[in-house]
C-alpha cells in the first residue's frame, strides 16, 4: 500500500461500523467468524436486528460478563455467547434450513477474493498441504438473500483481492452483492465493480489502482468518512 | 417394560463393529459425547468412520479417540480449528482418511438418512472443487448437485435429560447435529446428565423421542 492508502484507510472497527448502518430494521443476519463479528458491535441504537448463529441460535447477544460462560452457548467461531430475550435455540438441519432456504436477509462475510461478477473464494486456499475446511461458507454463499463482503482492499503483499475471476478455490458464483473494504464500499452489478463510497481523501484513480478489474464511480458516490472508534 | 437405560458406559459402547460408521454429535465441545468417545477408546474396535462437525481438540474426546489409530477416515465441515492437533498429525502422516462435506451438506444427508429420503439436490457445492464428480441438474435456471445420505451405524449424542424410554432434552446451542444423528443411526447411543421420571418432561418439548434413541448412559458431572 502506499502511503497515501495507508494514511487514509479504514480501520478494520469503521468498516464493521460502515457495514452495521447497512442493515435494516427486522433483518436476521449472519455474521461470518472473524472480523464480520465487530458488526454487532455498531448497530445503530433502537435498531432491532436478530444475530443468527449457524449452531443453532437466533437472537444471539454479545459476549458474557466474564464468569458468565457457559460452554453450551457458543458462536460458529466457538466462543462464548449470551442470547437475547425472544432468541431460540434449534437444530442444525432447522439451522441450515434457515441459511439455505433463503431466511437470512443478509450474512457479512470475509474472503480472500471477490470478482467483479460476485464470485467468492472465501474457504480456501492455493496451499493444497493443508487439509480443507469449509464450515458453513457454501450453504451461506448460495443461501443468504444478500452476501455482503467484509475484507481489505488488498493482501499484506499489497496485491488486489478485488478481481476479474478468483484465483483461488470458489465457494459461490455470482453471489456477492456489495464489498466493503478498508478504501471504498462497491457494489457488485452488471457493469461490474462500481465505488459507491471512497475513504475521504482518496479518489476513483487511487482505488483502480489497487483493484484488479475495472472499477466505476456511481453518479451518486458519497465520501465515507466514519467516525472515529477505538 | 420398556428401559433403554445401562449401567456402565462400556455396556453403554458395547457390540461396535469394526468397520462401523459413527455419528458423533456436537459441534466444537457444546454437545460432544466425550465420555462416550473416550470409552470406544478403550475397546478392541478397528477401521471406525467418523462423521462429526469437527475433528477434535486437544487430546481428549474424539482426538483421543483418534489417537489411538482406531479411527481411518472422517467426515466433517471443518477439520481445522487450531485445537485439532490429533487430527492434522494423523492427516498429515496420511493415517487418515478425510471427506470434506459442507456442514448444511452434511446436516442434510444425514437427516435424507433418517427420513427415509433417497437422495436430494442442493446448491450447495455446485461448480466447486467439493461438487466434483457430483451428478448435477439445472434445476429453474440454478445448478444444483445430487447428495445422497449418510446413515449411521452408530450415532453418539450428548444430551442433558431423558427419560427410561429414551425420550431427549438438550441444552442450548449443544443440541446443533444431535436430533438428527439420533434419527439417522441404527444404534443411537445417549450421555445424559440427568434421567427423569416418565411423565417429568413436559410432552410439548421433547426434541428427540425415544422411537430414536436405544440406549441411554447417565453420566453425571
Amino acid at each position: 500500500m502506499t502511503e497515501v492508502l495507508q494514511r487514509h484507510s479504514l480501520t478494520r472497527r469503521q468498516v464493521a461500523w460502515r457495514i452495521a448502518q447497512e442493515i435494516k430494521e427486522g433483518s436476521y443476519v449472519n455474521l461470518g467468524i472473524g472480523s464480520p463479528e465487530l458488526v454487532a458491535n455498531y448497530i445503530p441504537e433502537g435498531r432491532e436486528i436478530f444475530f443468527h448463529s449457524e449452531n443453532g441460535i437466533l437472537g444471539m447477544g454479545p459476549a458474557p460478563e466474564p464468569g458468565q460462560e457457559d460452554g453450551n452457548l457458543i458462536n460458529a467461531g466457538k466462543k462464548p455467547v449470551t442470547l437475547l430475550p425472544g432468541g431460540s435455540y434449534f437444530n442444525h438441519t432447522d439451522s441450515f434450513a434457515m441459511i439455505r432456504g433463503g431466511h437470512i436477509d443478509i450474512c457479512v462475510l470475509g474472503a480472500y477474493q471477490v470478482a467483479q461478477n460476485g464470485d467468492l473464494a472465501n474457504w480456501a486456499t492455493l496451499d493444497t498441504t493443508k487439509p480443507p475446511g469449509v464450515g458453513g461458507a457454501m450453504d451461506l454463499a448460495v443461501g443468504a438473500k444478500q452476501i455482503f463482503v467484509m475484507m481489505d482492499h488488498c493482501t499484506k503483499g499489497g496485491e488486489s483481492k478485488l478481481m476479474r475471476t478468483c484465483t483461488y478455490p470458489q465457494t459461490g458464483y455470482g453471489v456477492v452483492k456489495t464489498i466493503f473494504t478498508d478504501l471504498a464500499v462497491i457494489d457488485v452489478t452488471d457493469q461490474g465493480f462500481v465505488a459507491r463510497e471512497i475513504a475521504k481523501g482518496l479518489s476513483l484513480a487511487d482505488i483502480q489502482a489497487k483493484t484488479n478489474a475495472p472499477l466505476t464511480l456511481s453518479d451518486n458516490y458519497v465520501i465515507l468518512e466514519p467516525p472515529e472508534l477505538n | 417394560m420398556i428401559d433403554k437405560r445401562v449401567e456402565t458406559i462400556s455396556d453403554a459402547v458395547a457390540g461396535i463393529a469394526d468397520g462401523a460408521v459413527i455419528l458423533s454429535s456436537g459441534f466444537g465441545d457444546a454437545g460432544a459425547p466425550i465420555e462416550l468417545l473416550e470409552a470406544i477408546a478403550k475397546t478392541n474396535v478397528s477401521n471406525l468412520t467418523i462423521v462429526s462437525n469437527n475433528a477434535g481438540e486437544g487430546d481428549y474426546g474424539l482426538a483421543a479417540l483418534m489417537k489411538t489409530g482406531k479411527v481411518s477416515r472422517i467426515i466433517c465441515s471443518y477439520p481445522i480449528s487450531a485445537g485439532s492437533i490429533v487430527f492434522q498429525g494423523l492427516y498429515n502422516t496420511g493415517k487418515i482418511q478425510l471427506e470434506v462435506v459442507p456442514q448444511g451438506t452434511l446436516s442434510e444427508r444425514m437427516r435424507a438418512a433418517g427420513a427415509g429420503i433417497g437422495a436430494f439436490f442442493t446448491p450447495t457445492s455446485a461448480n466447486t472443487k467439493l461438487g466434483e464428480g457430483k451428478e448435477s441438474r439445472i434445476i429453474n435456471d440454478k445448478e444444483y448437485v445430487l447428495e445422497y445420505p449418510l446413515k449411521g451405524d452408530i450415532a453418539l449424542i450428548l444430551a442433558k435429560q431423558a427419560d427410561r424410554l429414551g425420550n431427549v432434552i438438550y441444552d442450548k446451542s449443544a443440541r446443533n447435529f444431535s436430533p438428527i444423528m439420533a434419527m439417522a443411526a441404527t444404534n443411537t447411543i445417549v450421555q445424559v446428565e440427568e434421567i427423569v421420571a416418565l411423565g417429568d418432561m413436559d410432552p410439548e418439548l421433547i426434541m428427540t423421542p425415544g422411537i430414536f434413541v436405544d440406549r441411554v448412559f447417565v453420566h453425571t458431572l
